[in-house]
């Protein structure tokens, strides 16, 4: 299986850790990936608030090249996903398809409205299949309690995420916890906002959810937290010891990328999967996954 | 089929006033609403469970409440949408982010107060017109979607802002001043715009989208939201890092196709605030001491001029 593979800007600036780990995984699985070097941002949502056209050609600009490449895309990144996702609904309107194309005529693409896009936790689920991820697995992350975090934009909304089409979708995160041989810590927050939208505008907000949901993960007994979305990491893992000052404590809660845990279970360098570039340490979790639990 | 309903129940008036959980198994009709259910239990089996409803068409709004965590309103909600032939057993709470008054029925004052914030009334300029004022049709057609809003509070019990900031005006508030925003007769658009514009307003918005998930009605208020911070940018009200972070962003991807992590909090707070620069540094510390900070040699994508000619284009339209 080969994938146009759209990284997005997170993954090799704040979270540098996550690209490498990605990339390291897919081989493992036999992912082929071919990088969309020339892709722009997705515009996250936030370029969408100044102007809906301008964020939908930047996408369909970049849908046109996956079909020219004659692959679908994969994601690693809630963000990216769902606004892509958002894109490509609204681009399946044919008046509306042909005001952007006339837009990327200049390019010479044109996007033709047939595009796949998918992040790596559902080509887990839909394209490899649990059975086959269970079998690159050697160590099994027994004993391991994980609390999922989604982000926003992998799970609303459910329209333009095609749940009705894909309904394993809904609870893919858990599981895929579950064929690591990990234990699913169900808590509020699992599918709420991590705050990371508004650190900049109203950080008391942003850090009050932040210590809200790692806290209520630990409190139901999470070892640790896992996430597909890095915009959700810089603010859990980034900001959790100033989420914890707010509260006078220390809240201690690691904060996984998607394909690190993977990478964990297939018994890959941790340091390869950049586990020692997180600002909440991780080894607790590590000598956790030697033991065996 | 059988039914069984997890209730959330609170009686002020108890000895111990907190919340506790009640189950009451039900006979019930397959094509039953989960009100259907909840009438049945009050009626034959627990006449103390208090619930609001009226219409039982969702028109009213008054029996939003939440099923299976998420707002809903249970005279629209089907039993079987919401369970699985295998178990059917669903949880129902009251409305999050209101107070309880008693069991399912929660104090809408907080969400008047709101909507009254944003004083949703016509202000219109000049003296009164001498007859009808007639609006362009496709106006009026483009508020109906806005004005489906059935004031039921499901998006202000779903919103991941107002759990953790009682000061935001909130979804339903925000999509009611975006209703006078876009109405032609309505003249106060630069004081509004200016008001929603203050801390508590449009900028507090996570962009979650929970509100749009839960809307029974369609009037998806994150989106009338971002129409807003677009609207309050252009009228000039850009003097707030939300504002501010909205452009800086938007110069980034035009410039080099991608996102400059490194100077985006940097132009959000402004090259002059430096107290909030200050702010950052422990948090930028941890991530150099980690090799997590952003490259300060921002790359610009490949063909980045193309991206720059997409702006050009699209901006001229």
């Amino acid at each position: 299986m080969k994938y146009a593979f759209f990284p997005g800007c997170v993954s090799r600036g704040g979270c540098p850790e996550l690209y490498p780990a990605a990339i390291a995984v897919c081989e493992n699985l036999g992912i082929e990936l071919e990088e969309m070097l020339g892709a722009a941002c997705t515009g996250a949502g936030v370029l969408q608030e100044k102007n809906q056209m301008l964020g939908d050609s930047l996408n369909a600009r970049t849908f046109a090249m996956a079909e020219e490449m004659g692959m679908p895309i994969m994601t690693i990144c809630s963000t990216c996903q769902g606004t892509m996702s958002q894109a490509h609904h609204r681009l399946k309107d044919q008046a509306y398809r042909a005001e952007v194309n006339e837009i990327l005529s200049e390019e010479g693409l044109e996007y033709k409205g047939e595009v796949v896009i998918k992040h790596l936790l559902w080509i887990l689920v839909e394209d490899i299949g649990l059975d086959n991820l269970k079998a690159k697995v050697t160590t099994p992350l027994k004993g391991l309690k994980v609390a999922p975090f989604y982000g926003c934009y992998i799970i609303r909304p459910t329209g333009a995420l095609e749940f009705d089409k894909y309904p394993e979708r809904e609870d893919s995160l858990e599981q895929v916890i579950s064929a690591l041989g990990a234990e699913v810590v169900e808590f509020e927050g699992k599918t709420k906002c991590c705050g990371f939208p508004i650190l900049t505008i109203n950080e008391r907000n942003s850090l009050t959810m932040v210590a809200n949901h790692t806290l209520d993960a630990k409190e139901s007994g999470a070892d640790a937290m896992v996430t597909p979305c890095p915009l959700c990491h810089l603010n859990l893992d980034g900001y959790q010891p100033k989420a914890g000052a707010q509260r006078q404590m220390q809240i201690d809660l690691p904060i996984l990328h998607l394909p690190q845990m993977i990478g964990l279970a297939m018994g890959m360098d941790p340091k390869a999967m950049g586990l020692n570039r997180h600002i909440v340490p991780t080894a607790k979790i590590l000598s956790q996954v030697a033991l065996g639990g | 089929m059988e039914v069984t309903l997890n209730v959330k129940r609170f009686d002020p008036e108890a000895p111990s006033s907190t919340s506790y959980r009640q189950e009451y198994t039900l006979e019930i009709e397959d094509y039953s609403t989960v009100l259907d259910a909840l009438i049945k239990v009050r009626e034959e089996i627990d006449g103390s469970l208090a619930l609001r409803c009226s219409c039982r068409a969702a028109i009213c709004g008054s029996c939003a409440m939440r099923v299976n965590g998420h707002a809903k309103l249970v005279c629209k909600t089907k039993i079987q949408d919401v369970t699985v032939p295998e178990r059917r057993i669903l949880t129902v709470e009251p409305m999050g982010n209101l107070p309880v008054v008693k069991d399912l029925v929660t104090d809408m004052k907080p969400f008047w107060d709101r909507v009254r914030a944003v004083q949703p009334w016509l202000q219109p300029d000049g003296p009164e017109p001498e007859q009808e004022y007639v609006a362009p049709n496709e106006d009026m057609l483009h508020l109906t979607g806005v004005m489906g809003c059935i004031m039921c509070g499901a998006c202000v019990s779903d919103c991941t802002v107002l759990e953790v900031d009682k000061n935001f005006l909130g979804p339903a508030a925000l999509a009611k001043a975006y209703r006078f925003i876009a109405d032609p007769r309505d003249a106060a658009d630069k004081s509004r715009l200016e008001a929603y514009s203050q801390e508590g307003g449009i900028w507090d918005c996570t962009r979650c989208m929970e509100c749009v998930e839960v809307c029974p009605k369609g009037v998806a208020p994150m989106d009338r939201i971002m129409v807003l911070r677009e609207r309050a940018i252009d009228a000039g009200y850009n003097d707030n890092t939300g504002a501010h972070h909205t452009e800086a962003f938007i110069d980034s991807v035009e410039h080099s196709g991608r996102l400059d992590e490194l100077r985006l909090p940097i132009r959000t707070f402004g090259i002059l605030n430096i107290p909030a620069l200050l702010g950052l540094l422990p948090v930028g510390l941890r991530a150099l001491r980690r090799g997590k900070m952003p490259s300060p040699f921002h790359k610009a994508i490949p063909g980045a001029d193309k991206v720059r000619r997409i702006f050009e284009k699209v901006e001229k339209k």
